[in-house]
């Protein structure tokens, strides 16, 4: 309730002070009866409306032997429901062209509609109907499980996949988060119709949502919608899981063969999760190190000074309980050794010595001015708005970020890269023909 | 690169929805003195502008032993006039909050930045001063030369679709230079000198060979002034020669498989096809929708929904060339399953619609997929300005116009007639994906 009276409250500040400063990216909040929170921001210029939901039911909450679960239970969610079949569904999102999509991460599964503004009730329709009623139909269910092991066996051909794969195995054993979302082809093919039930019934909840709509609609009027198709979706009463534990595996050095021409590397090691206090002063020493594209220090050493990679870039990638840093680069075999040594080097440069005020002014610049810009689709205004509501940054946020990144200082940028890059730590995973790489084990 | 045809066909292959249609007519067409089009379109749903600087000159204008050269152009312009230092090109934009890039592609070559409507001033300047004074050589030369290499060991060496898709096409086409990879082979790209780079430079990049596409929140008349301040002053070029090499009439299929380490097998199906200069154009677009557009088109709901042969199924029409190109029919096949049996599958569902004519619901549900994604291509300002570069390139923005009705126009009648006339068996081009596991080392 509390929270409720804040977003009020800044709702009639919005509508009678001077406008804030990025009113763009301040969404209308409520939160509906049956407790989801819904989102809005009306985007007149297109007859065109995107809805984005966040639901809490990823592969964290997979039961242990079970791993692949959430996954299964997103897919199936489109191929069949009380009242329609996977033909009817896709049937009628065809005939007006419409998208929906559903995916799975760790922590959410997602499911994203796009179409326009004269078919708003049949769209909503449709979601409500794979939300709330879908029924797993026992053949559906054989056909997901099949396209899903096709998956992960073409997971298999991207070497960069693969990496990826090891990388948070290696980092964050037995933990859903070290995973792959997908679980494993013995895992899938065990998979029964009435774990998916009880796991649909269970975290398919609107309680634990997030709805995002941006487009040609007034948040009343979708507000009055939602509550007419969601009418029959009740609250969960599940309690809330606790987090899964993630302790960091550690440093080590991963080497795959494979038959290719580029060994594909990943370094790196727990990052930190996205509530953590120090994340601006990170954000700000990752884009000089390698999160800055053609601006970062390790562009111009591994690939302008050396020609040693097309694509070489660090991020610390944040969750909303874990984070992991991670460098990729791909090189030819024969440099990998080379490669990695002068990524680590980089690693080691910009925890021992400031970084130049120059440099950490053209990163301020880049984030702060770049901010806005950021969101110029109403698909990337859904998603944001969805994160924010996620990792519980406050309405307030886009007004906030500038003044957090300005105020980060030469210090602060130091000791960030000394407490949150731990050479001792590294993680090396290198996918490559390995007899070319000359790398010592 | 070429990828990104296949990716821009499919977003927007027309203009439907009559409220949307506005758009075109409110394109700007400017011409300056020295041959420069400008095309501006002011689009104020978001605060940021796309400047767009389209160079007419991609792999279709190389010769043998020079594949690879526009692309290797496209990077050395990163590198500096006397005025600003290498890679400081991006580093300015990043620093002004913007973001920006560059491609090449079969037609064309193209340099952008997003940035906001209070800097985008700075890259037109940028933009202006490396069409007339680029350096192209100095130390970093045979760095970026490895750096393409490396490139082209990402994209296509160590990705088995992209082999086969560059093998498929230099089969398909036997005159034309589409038969080469913009990246160039390896070889030819480890022959270029900076000569070469030079010469080509010198012959295309020029005022009266490019065209300027702005899109977003600007206005028209201040950028205008800009451009013509820092463009105005380059003088005309040489006319740039012209291609003159047409394909000659294929009769006869043409097969070609890879064998390659990788997990699932693929086929690729090329018909040689007119492009948008074309009446058929329309018709192709359409029939691409009908076999692959959404989970209930033919292809999918035969291959991968009833029979489980395919993991995925996809249509392309690749009208936006500049010379005639392909229709496309591709597959990835399930584990186990043999690829023969899902072309000979594609082929009966091909049968069928050269023999008769779709459905009235067929064809409006198909018309409606193309309307509806043509107004959510518009959600993207890049996107915009991407779809008028394409369209002037090849035959003039102007034909944006038409394209609606020529789209409302198509009965069933004109979709049976171009699959009788071009799916045909002797102008069919067939790739197919053999993985092969690796030798135990």
């Amino acid at each position: 309730m509390k929270k409720l009276i804040l977003v009020f409250l800044s709702w009639t500040l919005l509508a009678s002070a001077p406008p804030v400063l990025e009113a763009r990216l301040t969404p209308k909040r409520s939160v509906l009866e049956n407790g989801m929170v819904l989102l809005t921001s009306e985007e007149r210029a297109l007859p065109m409306i995107t809805l984005n939901l966040l639901i809490k039911a990823g592969s964290r909450y997979d039961p242990q032997g079970r791993e692949g679960l959430a996954n299964l239970a997103a897919r199936l969610l489109t191929y069949g429901t009380r009242s329609r079949t996977a033909l009817q569904i896709s049937e009628e999102l065809d005939f007006i062209g419409a998208g929906l999509s559903t995916g799975c991460s760790e922590d959410l599964a997602t499911v994203s509609l796009t179409l326009l503004k004269k078919d708003l009730d049949a769209g909503l329709n449709l979601l409500a109907d794979v939300l709330t009623a879908s029924v797993f139909p026992p053949e559906e269910i054989d056909r997901q499980k099949k396209s899903v092991i096709a998956s992960i066996r073409a997971r298999d051909e991207e070497p960069g996949a693969i990496a990826q794969t090891k990388f948070l195995e290696a980092l964050f054993p037995g933990s859903p988060y070290g995973r792959p979302v997908e679980g494993t082809e013995g895992a899938v093919e065990r998979m029964e119709r009435a774990e998916l039930v009880e796991f649909h019934g269970r975290f398919y909840r609107p309680n634990r949502a997030i709805l995002a709509v941006v487009g040609d609609v007034s948040h009343q009027e979708i507000t009055e919608r939602l509550a007419k198709v969601f009418q029959s979706w009740d609250r969960g009463g599940a309690a809330e899981e606790p987090v899964p534990s993630a302790s960091p595996g550690p440093a080590n050095s991963i080497r795959i063969q494979k038959n290719l021409t580029q060994a594909n590397i990943i370094i790196g090691h727990e990052g930190v999760p996205r509530s953590h206090p120090d994340y601006y002063a990170i954000q700000v020493m990752d884009y000089i190190l390698g999160g800055g594209g053609f601006s970062s220090r390790l562009m111009d050493s591994v690939r302008n000074e050396r020609g040693l990679a097309y694509s070489v870039y660090s991020m610390f990638d944040a969750g909303k309980y874990v984070g992991t840093f991670q460098v990729t680069m791909q090189t030819k075999n024969e440099s990998a050794d080379e490669a990695i040594r002068i990524a680590i080097e980089e690693i080691r440069r910009i925890r021992e010595q400031r970084v130049g005020e120059e440099e950490l002014q053209a990163a301020k610049d880049y984030l702060i001015g770049s901010f806005p810009l950021r969101f110029d689709t109403n698909r990337r205004l859904a998603g944001f708005f969805a994160q924010v509501e996620f990792f519980e940054l406050g309405l307030d946020y886009p007004d906030r970020y500038p003044e957090m990144i300005r105020k980060v200082s030469r210090e602060d940028v130091l000791s960030a890269a000394k407490r949150y890059l731990q050479p001792e730590k590294l993680i090396v995973v290198v996918v490559a023909n390995q007899e070319k790489t000359g790398i010592k084990k | 690169m070429r990828f990104w045809f296949f990716f821009f066909s499919l977003l927007v292959p027309a203009f439907l929805s009559l409220p949307v249609q506005a758009q075109t007519s409110q394109i700007q067409d400017v011409m300056l003195e020295n041959g420069l089009k400008v095309l501006l379109l002011e689009n104020h749903k978001s605060p940021s502008v796309t400047f767009q600087v389209w160079y007419r000159v991609g792999s279709r204008n190389e010769e043998d032993g020079k594949s690879g050269l526009s692309h290797f152009l496209e990077h050395m312009m990163f590198k500096g006039t006397p005025k600003v230092g290498p890679e400081e090109y991006s580093r300015i934009v990043a620093k002004n909050g913007g973001r920006s890039n560059a491609f090449t592609s079969t037609d064309h070559t193209v340099y952008f930045a997003t940035m906001s409507r209070e800097k985008i001033g700075i890259a037109v300047d940028l933009e202006a001063d490396r069409m007339a004074n680029a350096l192209l050589d100095g130390s970093y030369f045979e760095p970026e030369k490895k750096v393409i290499m490396e490139e082209r060991r990402l994209r296509t060496e160590d990705s088995p679709v992209s082999s086969l898709a560059e093998v498929t096409a230099a089969v398909a086409y036997t005159v034309h230079s589409y038969r080469r990879p913009v990246v160039g082979w390896m070889q030819d790209v480890e022959n270029l000198t900076r000569e070469d780079l030079r010469r080509h430079y010198q012959t295309y990049y020029a005022p009266n060979n490019a065209f300027i596409v702005v899109a977003g929140d600007f206005s028209t008349q201040e950028i205008l002034a800009r451009i013509k301040t820092a463009f105005g002053k380059i003088p005309r070029g040489p006319v740039a020669p012209k291609v003159k090499i047409e394909e000659p009439p294929q009769s006869g299929e043409r097969r070609v498989i890879l064998k390659k380490e990788a997990e699932l097998p693929f086929l690729l199906i090329y018909y040689h096809v007119p492009n948008l200069h074309s009446p058929d154009s329309f018709a192709l677009d359409l029939l691409t929708v009908v076999l692959a557009g959404g989970r209930s088109s033919r292809l999918y709901q035969d291959l991968v929904y009833k029979r489980q042969i395919a993991r995925s199924v996809d249509s392309d029409y690749d009208g936006l060339s500049v010379d005639p190109s392909v229709f496309s029919v591709t597959a990835q096949v399930m584990p186990e399953k043999d690829p023969l049996e899902v072309e000979r599958a594609i082929y009966d569902l091909l049968e069928r619609v050269k023999s008769e004519p779709v459905g009235e619901r067929e064809l409006e549900k198909a018309k409606n997929q193309v309307e509806a994604s043509f107004v959510f291509g518009q959600d993207s300002i890049f996107g915009q300005a991407m779809r008028i570069g394409q369209y002037e390139s090849v035959a003039g923005w102007r034909l944006l116009d038409s394209y609606l009705a020529g789209i409302r126009k198509v009965t069933a009648a004109d979709i049976l007639k171009v699959a009788k006339q071009y799916l045909d068996t002797d102008r069919r081009t067939v790739g197919t994906l053999i993985p092969i596991k690796e030798k135990k080392q």
